[in-house]
């Protein structure tokens, strides 16, 4: 009996740990360290958290009584209980069948509107607009390193993405091995990046500062070591950057870039100061070969 | 477990042994069989214009081969339809004819079938040549294996039926039945192999 | 071409100690089994009673103790990713390099779904659905034990990878082209797709085998409208598993056709698409997803209403829940990419079906709710592992719902949050379903009860041991961790991931409690014996035979009048009487075959990965013989005497009445009383 009583205290206080211990979690890691996806840093990230909040609370008004209940109606109606109404043939009600039908019916019904539009505000392929104009970086993913181009600026590096604040990103992603996925937590939206392919993500760093990029997919032995460094810096503090690295003597040249292709992990942020034309579309088009049948060239045979 | 040996018994009490259970299993095997084949057909149907540079359907379907194939695993169909005529007739002989020559016909399938995909590798236009290729081949290949065990299957039958002499109701009825479901279910595959990837490939 | 393929002395692992430490306590294990089996001069008995039997209720118990000797291998890998991951912070690269933590991730999770789950529910359906529609086998008993051997075999399979040579590296899934032949060139992927491929054919028969059995071999009066809802869940689940693993069998078989044949399905180069496996896999998975859980609410409907002495409430829309949840659960299978691109259209449309699949769930945690309202409830392990499972899942399914909305699922996709939700869902929901379906059934099975003392110790620890696990991975999921990493720098991870490596040493504490539980419960089962076949004071008709059931289940089929059978009868004071006239009953025989057939099928296999193509040969070619030997066996079946049976029946009661006349009061209940 003791034991009942003092599991069932155990077994009430249990549910509350969780949401405890998700908030304990938000307050925790001070000064310094990465706060992840809860702490973002542009607009996209943002809007992303506020959906993640306002889903958990519309979720939590079915959860919380659902947890309450269960609690609540196992401890009133234990068997030793003998005060509580015990009705042993009764087992429907149409009240309450339209009740549970309903509310989760209601709940749903708001959640699928918020995601319709959100989904399609939030779809990585929608440019966003701000006063300054985009910037074009292209993304291939290789084992077990991120190669960063900026085509129109010439320079390319490996490991590290500097970006200037304010400024709409336009990320143009493929991968030159598996399958990774191309993620910032703090800036938001991560998006595939596949052999062949080129997948797009727009997103926006709204305040300077030093994020953690990594690969959201397993894609080998050196996968633990796939990140980058994202620098969000003004952007007279990325003109700066582009022009020293346009200065240092370092092409990335094909004979360079083949090295690079080699597998290796933990590789240091490295930045060359020039890179090879279409080198991006290259990578994509080694992978599709000729998509034209040659028939004609059969009948002459 | 006792292991008694059983005397004469007339119909007794409820019966669970081979009856219209075993082809209702055997249709919903099919059912997943159908499953399976509509899942080869979408791949198909995402690969089938990845050339990469390779042959198309085009370069190397011959319609006319493929109609004589088809017109061979269409009759097979016709003939075991009528081993079955002579299975409710109780006419083993008969059944043991009709099955023997749409083992033939099922023959004569697989083999052109063989035929045709060795030339096609012997020209460098194997499965391993483009993605197209690996689906068309994968396609018309997992039909033809289907039809494969199943002249196994139909081999084994009329040896069965030759040694044993079984009578033809209970279970070599439900054997002869599902293998007559497999072998036309085959031939509706067939025609939407023949439809959708020669036809409408070339 | 040499004569063992590609297989050599240096694919045994002697240089990695950990490894072999497991392949050596591995085969102590065996040698230990062979070795008291021998002792107790076992073998005739193993092999005429269980090895070649076609009974469901023994195949049943032998697939079940396949899960729990799978659940300890795959908690094992769990214990060593959540130590590797406490430890390897920063410049520490912890005790498993790369390499051996891939496997462990990726057998881990093959492991539990595969080889734990599967098999577990599999049995669980065995055991009970046969017995709760008052049938007296399944429909084919014969494939049932192909069935259980093919999984046997299976397990076999993925256990000798750890001794000769290596597992997959790819994850649970084994994405292309990680998987490709270019990026996983050893035998990692093979064993993965062999013993799947293998076991995966056992399951489709299964799905067939009970669908049928479901169908057509109700005893007179059970209406669809009159069968327990657990009989109604594994319909439903035998329906999701014919739809669905011929999706698997063939996405597998693709995969095989590019590794073995130098296809191009999948590869990066020469048109393959990576996307098209990714879809094609998850068309499957996600419908695997709903085959674990539906049987684990089955569960919770039949322990429920028994344990809270009240009939289900909302019968009728439990069923139409149950069957709402199994169309839907085809038309959610793209959450699992939101992230790969597909548009906002599309991603939008499968983020709110995903949402509609959680109203019948919350449907049916409402009537289980409310069958607890107004009853009398007895907190036994069942009840406690239902209770346990009402809180957690529906977390579980609150953070299912948060992945589901696209926009969120962008910055959660493949993140610790993602592995707590399922993780959530899974122990949550299937295994603690499970579990109280071990322990509801385990009398019926074995005729005496578990022990309840380490019952409700294992699941105290289970319990607190999951949320000290899983919830830190939440926040860890927030944190931006990503899954799958064997080390890491970031040290705001590391106190999560020590709490939640704390965890699972709670977990373990519950397993070991399971383990001393069952070590109790057969030294103390005199004590503890279900006499009369009803320890419960059931509803359904399983608990209206003794325990165990004699081995054709009913001496003469019941007839039913009502939902919740078994308590029907007993308002209507129908009880089983002494010298009912009793008829011959026909019964299969027991038969090697398919074991024989899933031996040939594991050498084909073992054979394949290794490319040993004669051995590959014969083994396919024995498999064949098998078959076609078996069925030119005529004698595959015999009638019990009606005299055997009322000897039988007659011992039954009798002991039933004696124990009456020992042991006073509500022990054994009589119908009528």
């Amino acid at each position: 009996m003791k034991t009942k009583i003092k599991g069932l205290l155990w077994h009430s206080l249990r549910p509350g740990l969780p949401p405890g211990l998700l908030l304990a979690g938000l307050a925790l890691p001070l000064g310094g360290c990465q706060m992840g996806v809860l702490d973002p840093a542009g607009a996209v990230g943002s809007a992303e958290k506020d959906l993640i909040i306002t889903s958990t609370l519309l979720m939590l008004i079915v959860v919380v009584p659902v947890i309450v209940m269960t609690l609540l109606f196992a401890w009133r109606y234990r068997a030793t209980n003998t005060n509580a109404t015990y009705a042993p043939t009764w087992s429907h009600s149409v009240k309450i069948e339209v009740i549970v039908w309903a509310v989760p019916l209601t709940i749903v019904a708001i959640l699928a509107v918020l995601t319709w539009v959100t989904t399609h505000a939030l779809d990585p392929y929608r440019p966003l607009t701000a006063k300054a104009k985009p910037l074009e970086v292209q993304v291939v993913a290789l084992d077990w390193k991120w190669l960063f181009v900026y085509p129109d600026l010439g320079i390319a590096t490996v490991n590290q993405l500097t970006l200037p604040v304010g400024t709409p990103l336009d990320f143009k992603i493929t991968s030159d091995s598996v399958m990774n996925s191309f993620f910032v937590p703090q800036l938001g939206s991560q998006i595939y990046a596949m052999a062949g392919m080129q997948t797009q993500d727009h997103l926006i760093a709204n305040r300077p500062g030093t994020y953690q990029g990594l690969s959201a997919n397993f894609s080998g032995d050196g996968f633990a070591d796939m990140h980058f460094v994202v620098d969000a810096v003004s952007p007279a503090k990325f003109e700066a950057w582009v022009k020293s690295t346009r200065a240092g003597h370092s092409p990335l040249d094909a004979k360079v870039f083949r090295a690079v292709e080699e597998p290796s992990a933990k590789v240091p942020p490295t930045l060359y100061s020039s890179v090879q034309p279409d080198l991006f579309n290259d990578i994509i088009a080694k992978y599709q070969g000729k998509a034209q049948g040659f028939h004609s060239a059969m009948k002459e045979d | 477990m006792p292991d008694q040996v059983l005397t004469a018994h007339p119909e007794h009490g409820e019966h669970h042994g081979p009856g219209p259970n075993t082809v209702f299993g055997f249709w919903l095997y099919l059912m997943t069989d159908c499953i399976l084949f509509a899942t080869i057909f979408a791949a198909f149907a995402v690969s089938r214009h990845q050339y990469a540079g390779g042959p198309t359907g085009h370069d190397i379907f011959d319609l006319k081969y493929v109609g004589v194939e088809t017109a061979l695993l269409l009759i097979s169909s016709v003939t075991y339809g009528f081993a079955m005529l002579s299975a409710f007739k109780g006419d083993r002989s008969l059944v043991m004819l009709w099955l023997g020559i749409t083992f033939l016909f099922g023959l004569g399938f697989v083999g052109m079938e063989i035929n045709e995909f060795s030339h096609l590798v012997a020209e460098g236009h194997g499965p391993d040549r483009s993605a197209f290729l690996s689906s068309f081949f994968t396609l018309v290949a997992t039909h033809g294996t289907h039809v494969t065990l199943g002249l196994v299957w139909m081999m084994t039958l009329m040896l069965q039926l030759a040694i044993k002499k079984p009578p033809l109701e209970g279970v070599y009825m439900n054997r002869l039945m599902c293998l007559s479901l497999f072998w036309h279910f085959l031939d509706i595959v067939w025609i939407c192999v023949f439809t959708f990837v020669y036809l409408m490939g070339v | 071409m040499p004569f063992l393929g590609r297989l050599t002395w240096a694919d045994i692992p002697f240089d990695n100690p950990i490894e072999m430490g497991a392949v050596v306590f591995m085969g102590l294990v065996v040698a230990a089994v062979l070795g008291v089996v021998t002792y107790y001069r076992a073998w005739g008995y193993l092999w005429k009673e269980w090895i070649t039997s076609v009974d469901h209720k023994r195949i049943g118990v032998m697939y079940i103790v396949l899960a729990l000797v799978m659940l300890l291998r795959g908690f094992s890998d769990a214990i060593m990713m959540r130590t590797q991951q406490a430890m390897a912070f920063d410049n520490h690269p912890g005790y498993l390099p790369p390499g051996h933590y891939d496997q462990i991730f990726s057998a881990h999770g093959v492991i539990m779904i595969f080889f734990m789950a599967m098999p577990f529910m599999i049995g669980l359906m065995n055991i009970a659905v046969p017995l709760q529609i008052g049938a007296r086998d399944v429909a084919f008993p014969f494939l049932n034990s192909i069935s259980f051997w093919l999984t046997a075999v299976s397990v076999g399979l993925v256990n000798l990878s750890l001794a000769i040579g290596e597992f997959a590296k790819t994850g649970w899934l084994a994405y292309p082209p990680l998987s490709e032949l270019q990026f996983s060139p050893g035998v990692g992927v093979d064993y993965y797709i062999w013993s799947l491929q293998i076991s995966g054919i056992g399951t489709l028969l299964t799905g067939i085998n009970f669908f049928v059995t479901i169908l057509k071999m109700r005893c007179p009066g059970m209406t669809y409208m009159k069968m327990p809802v657990f009989v109604w869940t594994a319909l439903c689940t035998n329906v999701l598993i014919m739809a669905a693993f011929p999706i698997l069998t063939v996405t597998l078989a693709l995969l095989t056709l590019d590794r073995y044949l130098g296809m191009h399905f999948f590869t990066n180069d020469l048109g393959g698409n990576q996307m098209m496996y990714v879809n094609l896999i998850w068309a499957w998975g996600h419908p695997e997803v709903y085959i674990l859980i539906l049987p684990a609410f089955g569960v919770f409907s039949e322990v429920v209403p028994t344990f809270s002495r009240k009939p289900l409430f909302g019968y009728a829309s439990m069923v139409m829940a149950t069957v709402a949840i199994t169309f839907l659960s085809f038309v959610v299978w793209l959450h699992h990419f939101f992230t790969m691109g597909s548009g906002a259209d599309v991603n939008a449309f499968f983020g709110i079906t995903t949402m509609i699949i959680a109203i019948p769930t919350g449907v049916k945690i409402f009537n289980w709710l409310f069958t607890i309202f107004r009853g009398r409830v007895e907190f036994s392990t069942p009840i406690l592992w239902t209770l346990g499972f009402m809180v957690t899942f529906t977390i579980g399914g609150m953070t299912g719902v948060m992945l589901a909305v696209p926009g969120a699922d962008f910055v959660l996709h493949n993140s610790l949050f993602l592995i707590a939700h399922f993780h959530n869902v899974i122990i949550g929901g299937v295994v603690f379903g499970y579990l109280a379906g071990l322990a509801y059934w385990f009398p019926k099975a074995f005729g005496f009860k578990l022990n309840e003392t380490w019952g409700k110790r294992a699941f105290w620890f289970w319990l607190v041991g999951f949320y000290v696990a899983f919830m830190p991975l939440y926040v860890l999921g927030f944190l931006g961790m990503t899954r799958r990493m064997n080390h890491y720098d970031n040290p705001a991870w590391t106190p999560w991931l020590e709490i939640a490596c704390a965890g699972a040493l709670l977990i373990m504490c519950g397993i070991i409690c399971q383990v001393v539980q069952i070590y109790v419960s057969i030294r103390d089962r005199k004590n503890n014996i279900d006499l009369t076949g009803d320890p419960w004071n059931g509803r359904t008709l399983e608990w209206s035979v003794s325990s165990p059931p004699p081995f054709y289940n009913f001496a003469k089929t019941p007839v039913v009048h009502a939902l919740d059978a078994l308590e029907d009868l007993k308002t209507r004071g129908i009880v089983q009487q002494r010298d009912e006239a009793y008829e011959d009953i026909h019964m299969p025989r027991n038969t090697p075959a398919g074991f024989m057939i899933a031996v040939a099928a594991a050498v084909m296999g073992f054979a394949l990965i290794w490319h040993i193509w004669w051995m590959a040969a014969l083994g396919v070619l024995a498999g064949i013989a098998t078959l076609i030997w078996r069925t030119c066996d005529d004698d595959i079946d015999y009638w019990v005497p009606a005299s055997e049976v009322a000897r039988i029946e007659g011992e039954h009661l009798e002991r039933v009445e004696a124990g009456r006349a020992t042991v006073p009061g509500r022990l054994f209940e009589v119908a009528g009383e």
